[in-house]
């Protein structure tokens, strides 16, 4: 094989190394665009660009019209599927697709009705002055109608419309080299579609708002070059160049076309962007034109069938989905046992069959005749550098090879692997016959995978460390409410003389607002006790969150309402010296508590009706607030407490409301000072409910 | 003498201040060599290692409490890592923590069979399974470490540990054949 090709690297403008091979194009005649017949049906995958999948808008049965949108994603880098023929959706499942794993992915199939019906009406309007649209607007169609880049990377045509405000492009570059052997699609669009192609090129322009445009071509493709410089003459555009430059591979490569025409060098690691210019392939600028101009989506593409195993070689367009068999087929046949590629030669990968579909990406199939016997056998490396001289991005083939074996794979991403575009020239050269390309793409996905599954366990530490910090506060609480329990009690012992005398002295407001709280929080707390035996540990958080949320406004108000004695909104001696008084005298005059006096009635109602949502809080307050009215009912503050009572009341089922949406949205109000955006909130709200559920089963009883 | 003493003197107490101002200036929070192993190991918080959870193992191993063959989802290369980061030699994986599985497996409930107890929630180190009392749970897939604590406490064995497949985004080239050097 090495004989075979003779390696084109001194003396030679643009990019380092490179090769030069045999061309195996399609001319005239035999390279004409021919329409491929209509495919029984169609397999369209839901991704066929670089970014986040499409999720299927349709279901299976639907009937679907040609151009119509099948398959949609919310994701920025992405490009929508459209039906490219018109009958019903068979099956969404996974389906064999073009890729070098052969394995399968999810794709809608639609069986074709033969009638080919388009949509009624497009989703936007056919424009008879595309350079009239604004560039917010085009973006918006171009990614509507499904565009990626097809000379065969798929990256979504509108992103690349979308430089971003800070970024300054000087140059549009149309990417018409075909520097693989083989492949003639582009060439034919160009020669048959010039102004098309010409025609987008001046609206990418305008909407990049570049000075200049550069088509580039190499020699090999005089007749699209002519057919272009026609479109330009006729067409009364702006400054649009045709830089035709020598045959060589991988000129077609989107850093090395860079070079070639403006000498200027992408950084390592960087985008064409970076140094002012846009690269589009001159296939997606045609249909870019297409989309604006006629409304009409990707649903077709120019495939080239080509090679050895082959009977009738030639450029077809074909509708998306299609599985390659009907072109084969349409093609005549294979001539001997074939071994499909899609892509060309040097970059393209083995199909595993010929079911596949052709995708956004397939710029050609490529019909190899298999071999009986098995490639000439690999030898060890004997490092001679030649690879090092064909390299087009100037790296050291050898060495990343040695580290690839080696699985060093941190030193070989040293030696910048990432910079290698998998072109082959090293692998063509070798004497050896080592499969470089496979060491550096091995090398590749390795990395990717081990950084994937860093990220994983980033997020699995994350997650553990705060499970960690939610358990601890959960302890901590159970802890602290039982230390106040504890406290209460011995208070309880201490002062039961005490109570009425000092009730004379506090301010009634204070004292029984505190007293209140306090017994809404034992309440809820005794609550949140009873089934943490059953349940999880997580409702009662809850309960005592919410308890202890209605704890703290129910002080507020306190404090609020008696500012003559600020130490009473936490002095909990007071607290639990006006509880012991309110329960004695709760006992002591149940029957003048339960008579219609009226403030009390009132509060009772308002009590009764927050119990829809609180049940067992609201009865605790209804209970305490009946005693204070029996209390006060005989004492000097009557008048004080009668307004304060029902005003208090809406104020609680307020906290109340408060606390449970808190509780719904967070399952631990208490952790919640780390907000944790990935605990699900439908199960704090079901949690919640569940508990509320239980509490009032318990009530009755 | 008294030159001495006094130069001497004044030196210790330049130095004193100096050093001083350094261990407040520079002072290092926590262990870095701690976060630098819990860095290598998985975060799958199995426990296999007899700790519960990679950080405590991560302490234990900085405090040389513990071996580093003691953690069977890291594997070999798991090990091979903290022997570098550490210059300690690489042991082989301690068949007493369990064996190293190279297939992947997360956590399935078989949800027609779950009653809802809530056990695997509590078991569940990275709170990646979701459901309430006598609701049914379910796996969130993509936050699932495999780790299988989930299993044992399960009342009515729902919990399958089902393998990984590989798609197209997981898919990873193989290595070349290798030839002689």
């Amino acid at each position: 094989m090495f004989g075979l090709f003779k390696s084109g690297r001194s003396g030679q403008s643009g990019f380092h190394g490179g090769l030069t091979l045999p061309g195996h194009k399609l001319h005239g005649e035999a390279g004409r665009i021919r329409p491929a017949p209509l495919p029984d049906k169609v397999i369209l995958p839901l991704s066929q660009h670089i970014g986040a999948p499409t999720r299927a808008l349709v279901k299976v049965g639907e009937r679907v019209l040609r151009g119509q949108l099948i398959a949609d994603s919310d994701s920025f880098i992405a490009a929508p599927v459209h039906a490219s023929i018109s009958g019903t959706v068979v099956e969404i499942a996974p389906c064999a697709v073009p890729h070098a794993s052969g394995l399968a992915a999810m794709a809608i199939v639609i069986e074709s009705d033969h009638a080919d019906e388009g949509l009624p009406t497009p989703d936007w309007p056919a424009t008879e002055d595309p350079f009239s649209l604004d560039a917010q607007t085009l973006r918006e169609r171009v990614r509507r109608a499904g565009l990626v880049g097809l000379g065969g990377a798929a990256f979504p045509s509108s992103v690349k419309l979308n430089p971003g405000s800070s970024a300054n492009v000087n140059t549009l570059i149309l990417n018409g080299i075909e520097c693989e052997p083989y492949i003639s699609c582009d060439a034919a669009l160009m020669q048959e579609h010039a102004d098309a192609v010409i025609a987008g090129a001046e609206l990418i322009r305008r909407v990049l708002g570049a000075q200049e445009c550069l088509i580039g071509l190499e020699d090999n493709a005089p007749e699209a070059a002519a057919a272009l410089r026609q479109a330009i003459n006729q067409a009364d555009y702006g400054d649009i160049e045709i830089r035709v430059v020598p045959t060589r591979y991988p000129q077609g490569g989107e850093k090395q076309l860079i070079q070639a025409l403006t000498g200027k060098e992408v950084p390592r690691e960087g985008l064409p962007l970076d140094i002012g210019i846009v690269v589009h392939n001159v296939g997606t600028v045609a249909a870019i034109w297409r989309a604006i101009r006629y409304a009409q989506p990707l649903i077709s593409r120019i495939v080239t069938v080509n090679g050895p195993g082959i009977r009738q070689p030639q450029n077809l367009e074909v509708r998306l989905g299609t599985p390659v068999a009907e072109l084969i087929a349409h093609c005549g046949g294979y001539t001997q046992t074939p071994r499909l590629i899609m892509g060309g030669p040097m970059m393209g990968f083995a199909l595993s069959s010929d079911a596949v579909p052709v995708v956004k990406a397939t710029n050609c199939i490529l019909v190899e005749v298999a071999q009986a016997e098995p490639a000439d056998t690999t030898l060890p490396c004997i490092r001679c550098g030649e690879c090092v001289d064909v390299c087009p991005a100037n790296l050291l083939p050898q060495q990343l090879y040695w580290q690839a074996r080696a699985k060093a794979f941190d030193k070989a991403q040293e030696l910048d692997l990432f910079d290698c575009i998998e072109c082959g020239c090293c692998a063509q050269v070798c004497p050896s016959n080592i499969p470089l390309v496979q060491y550096y793409r091995y090398a590749k996905t390795e990395i990717y995978q081990a950084e994937k599954e860093k990220r994983k366990a980033d997020i699995a530490r994350n997650r553990h460390e705060f499970r960690q910090q939610r358990l601890e506060a959960e302890a901590r609480e159970k802890e602290e409410a039982r230390r106040r329990k504890r406290e209460a009690l011995k208070q309880k012992k201490q002062t039961p003389a005490a109570a009425p005398a000092s009730a004379k002295t506090t301010p009634a407001n204070d004292a029984i607002a505190a007293a209140i709280a306090k017994a809404k929080a034992e309440k809820a707390r005794r609550l949140a006790q009873e089934p943490a035996s059953a349940a999880s540990a997580q409702p009662d958080a809850i309960s005592a969150a919410i308890a202890k949320a209605q704890a703290q406004k129910a002080q507020r108000l306190a404090a609020d309402s008696g500012k003559a004695d600020p130490a009473a909104r936490t002095d909990q001696v007071a607290a639990a010296i006006a509880k012991a008084r309110a329960a004695r005298t709760a006992s002591a005059t149940a029957e003048a508590a339960a008579d219609p006096v009226a403030p009390g009635a009132a509060a009772k109602r308002k009590a009764d009706r927050a119990s829809t949502t609180t049940d067992p809080v609201a009865a605790a307050i209804a209970k305490a607030r009946a005693a204070k009215q029996a209390a006060s009912a005989s004492g000097d503050t009557a008048e004080a407490v009668a307004p304060a009572g029902p005003a208090a009341g809406k104020q609680d089922a307020v906290a109340a409301a408060i606390a449970q949406a808190k509780a719904a949205r967070k399952p631990t109000p208490e952790s919640a000072s780390k907000p944790h955006a990935k605990t699900p909130d439908p199960v704090a709200a079901a949690i919640a409910k569940a508990k509320a559920a239980k509490a009032a089963r318990e009530k009755p009883s | 003498m008294l030159t001495a003493i006094l130069a001497f003197g004044g030196l210790a107490v330049i130095l004193g201040i100096a050093l001083g101002a350094a261990s407040v200036r520079f002072k290092v929070e926590g262990d870095p060599l701690v976060e630098q192993i819990d860095a290598l190991l998985p975060q799958t918080q199995c426990g296999q290692c007899g700790y519960p959870g990679c950080r405590p193992y991560a302490e234990a191993i900085a405090g040389e409490q513990a071996e580093i063959n003691q953690c069977p989802p890291g594997g070999e290369d798991g090990i091979l890592a903290l022997a570098e980061l550490l210059g300690r030699e690489p042991l082989p994986l301690n068949p007493e923590n369990g064996v190293a599985d190279d297939i992947k497996t997360l956590a399935v409930i078989d949800e027609d069979r779950c009653i809802g107890c809530t056990l695997c929630i509590q078991a569940c180190p990275v709170d990646a399974i979701v459901g309430a009392n006598k609701l049914m749970h379910t796996v969130i897939e993509s936050e699932c470490t495999g780790c299988e604590l989930c299993v044992p406490p399960c009342p009515v064995d729902c919990i399958d540990m089902v393998p990984v497949a590989t798609t197209i985004s997981s898919w990873k080239w193989s290595p070349p054949e290798q030839e002689p050097t």
